[in-house]
């Protein structure tokens, strides 16, 4: 019964290279069983959303750019639960899984990816162009978004709300310019915001040792503190971004994470992307650091809920997908 | 009031009166003339397009908490061209805010303020400066409020000086109406007088839209007689419609800006000779108000479209395609031609760049030829 299962365990998370910080956040995190399983289905219903997302692009469903987010679900999952949805977030295109934990319906996504007038922007902004409420999309140009981004914070600490802005990016727009603008302003005018570079070691077919000449990404806030952590372990993105929060509320201005994360699929879906790295390399990744398979053998060993538990979760997230892509 | 004044100031003023009746048509040697000339003097405000513009910030700034400035050197330095003189002295540092010189940057974060509910008024020093911004104007915020299916609305004004201005050469002069004309999403201002300014910038802060409000330098000193009316706080002109500064029944003259000024003053000589020029001042570029200028033509039967900016894809040619589409296509008693800047980056020489823009003489010398005179 479920009374059987542990309420709670505190796990050990890794250490996190920090830049002009004196500390990190804490290296250990506690987990409730609700907590778990809610982190559990989110994640998973993101996986299934964004294979689905897959067929119906190939069965020419799904037109024009469709930038897919599996293997990157714990950075959106543990963002959001070191937030508030009272927050404020922005993001380039790789946005579905974002849309999601911000409020969408996977209903309402899969309704805008194949255009039609349910979607959440009434089929009229498609993959790149999904907005809910303190959400910002979905940006259709890679690096706008932080600028953008840097406004609504702007806008926080005008109003006076206590709220902050999460600003995303990859490793592929860190380089552009707008983003050092920013980080200037930023910082000058004590901004509520939060800078994450989601590092999945590609900015389209370019490896990052390509693209730029500091790959240290958490660093190049220069004189805004970062922190660097692995963008695999939900926890360890959960305990960060709370961390980087409590900054921000405090009135220090922003700070820079760098989550290092990686995708299954290609840059979109007219990239196979496997000409720029290695299949072996894909399937590492998804043995040893998968996301979703990591928490399900945390709460599994510590007897946090039952494996029937977690397939009854799946059966009904494939059925929830399933609905939603229907016409 | 008046009496206050020295004789320099006075005779200052009064030329600056007589420019602008003879401006606006109405008949000049009666009112040099008449006796009254000095007691009316008295009961008219005269503002310059600079303090017009201001007054309408300082009233939206006052009126609305949400609204706020930003831009280089608009706070401290009092603006770059002191339009926002005395603003950051009485709305402090929150809501009048000097940025570095990072355009893609702060209009990026100005339009991202204005996503998460705020109204930010950011001002170019020049609108050439625009063009590092030009992602943002577009993608950012013209298209997002479609895009979001609605969700997003983006109430913005983006301002500044925008068109040639003396001596500052190729980078500087630049006219962009017809690029941001020609985006949907966007509305396109370019007030004229005083009022226009004040009333028009009042307006397109007040809108929930994105709005290029193009203004020019060297209108910026040139005072106008404000109305009563135009004084009040409320006191607001409808973006999108244009206004007819000058009647007359022999050709119609359109254009926007600085250049209203050229039409009025070949108007002023043309009258000498007989030719009845109707000057309509468009106001607003996009959405552009042809039927002012349909029905004009209905009547004249002669149009000529006079502008700063390139001929190539301008504003003229776009008027010139409406009428050609539009009713107006009938009437007309003669191809409707377009007076523009010539097709080059401006010259430096200030010869060179007199002939680069529309002169009075080649306005003159555009309705004689199309009339047959």
């Amino acid at each position: 019964t479920y009374a059987d299962f542990t309420p709670q365990a505190t796990f050990d998370i890794k250490k996190c290279d920090l830049h002009k910080l004196e500390e990190g956040p804490p290296l250990q995190a506690v987990l409730t069983r609700e907590e778990g399983l809610q982190y559990y289905r989110t994640m998973q219903t993101m996986r299934r959303m964004e294979l689905k997302a897959d067929q119906l692009y190939k069965q020419k469903i799904i037109r024009g750019f469709c930038h897919l987010y599996d293997g990157q679900e714990a950075c959106a999952v543990g963002i959001e639960a070191g937030i508030n949805l009272s927050d404020h977030l922005i993001t380039a295109y790789r946005a579905h899984g974002y849309t999601l934990t911000r409020g969408g319906t996977v209903r309402e996504i899969m309704a805008e990816l194949t255009g039609r007038r349910g979607g959440i922007a009434k089929g009229k902004g498609g993959s790149m162009h999904m907005y809910t409420k303190h959400f910002y999309g979905g940006n259709g140009i890679v690096g706008a978004q932080v600028p953008l981004g840097a406004g609504v914070a702007l806008a926080c600490k005008y109003l006076g709300k206590n709220e902050l802005c999460v600003c995303l990016y990859g490793d592929g727009a860190a380089n552009q310019g707008q983003i050092f603008e920013t980080y200037n302003m930023a910082s000058l005018w004590k901004l509520p915001c939060i800078f994450i570079c989601e590092n999945n070691k590609y900015g389209m077919g370019t490896s990052v040792e390509r693209a730029a000449a500091s790959t240290d990404y958490y660093k190049r806030g220069d004189f805004i503190p970062g922190l660097r952590l692995d963008g695999m372990d939900v926890l360890c993105v959960r305990e960060a971004t709370k961390f980087a929060a409590e900054h921000c509320r405090s009135g220090k201005g922003p700070i820079l994470m760098e989550l290092q994360t990686y995708r299954y699929h290609g840059h979109s879906m007219s990239d196979p992307g496997v000409s720029y790295r290695t299949r072996e390399e894909i399937q590492e990744v998804r043995s040893k650091s998968d996301p979703i398979s990591m928490l399900k053998d945390r709460m599994l060993s510590n007897n946090m809920a039952s494996v029937e538990e977690l397939k009854e979760i799946d059966v009904e997230v494939r059925k929830e997908i399933e609905d939603a892509a229907q016409f | 009031m008046h009496n206050s004044l020295d004789p320099r100031q006075r005779t200052q003023s009064n030329m600056a009166y007589l420019r602008s009746i003879l401006r606006s048509g109405k008949n000049a040697v009666p009112a040099v003339l008449r006796r009254e000339f000095h007691r009316t003097l008295q009961a008219a405000m005269q503002v310059t397009v600079r303090d017009a513009i201001k007054e309408a910030m300082d009233e939206e700034l006052e009126r609305d908490e949400r609204v706020f400035l930003l831009g280089e050197e608009v706070a401290l330095f009092e603006g770059a061209y002191k339009v926002t003189r005395g603003l950051w002295k009485k709305y402090g540092d929150k809501r009048i805010i000097d940025t570095p010189i990072a355009e893609i940057g702060f209009t990026g974060i100005a339009v991202g303020a204005a996503m998460a509910g705020l109204r930010p008024v950011v001002e170019y020093m020049s609108f050439n400066f625009s063009m590092q911004s030009v992602d943002h104007i577009i993608n950012s915020a013209a298209k997002t409020y479609y895009m979001s299916g609605g969700l997003q609305p983006v109430s913005i004004v983006f301002r500044g000086p925008n068109g040639a201005a003396p001596g500052v050469a190729a980078q500087h002069a630049q006219c962009f109406a017809a690029w941001y004309g020609h985006v949907p999403g966007l509305k396109v201002v370019s007030p004229w007088s005083a009022e226009d300014a004040k009333g028009l910038l009042k307006s397109a802060i007040r809108d929930d839209n994105p709005v290029v409000f193009l203004e020019n330098e060297i209108m910026y000193g040139v005072p106008f007689e404000m109305s009563e009316e135009s004084q009040s706080k409320d006191f607001l002109i409808p973006i999108g419609k244009a206004k007819i500064e000058r009647k007359g029944n022999h050709v119609t003259l359109v254009s926007h800006s600085h250049v209203v000024s050229r039409c009025m003053d070949a108007a002023a000589v043309l009258a000498k000779d007989g030719i009845e020029c109707e000057v309509i001042n468009l106001r607003t570029i996009r959405p552009m108000d042809m039927e002012a200028i349909e029905t004009s033509v209905l009547k004249t039967k002669h149009l000529i479209t006079v502008e700063g900016g390139w001929p190539q894809f301008g504003v003229g040619g776009e008027i010139l395609a409406r009428i050609m589409e539009g009713p107006g296509f009938g009437y007309l008693n003669a191809p409707a031609v377009r007076v523009t800047g010539v097709d080059i980056p401006m010259p430096y020489a200030k010869l060179l760049e007199e002939n680069t823009l529309p002169q009075i003489k080649d306005i003159v010398f555009s309705v004689k030829k199309m009339l047959n005179v």
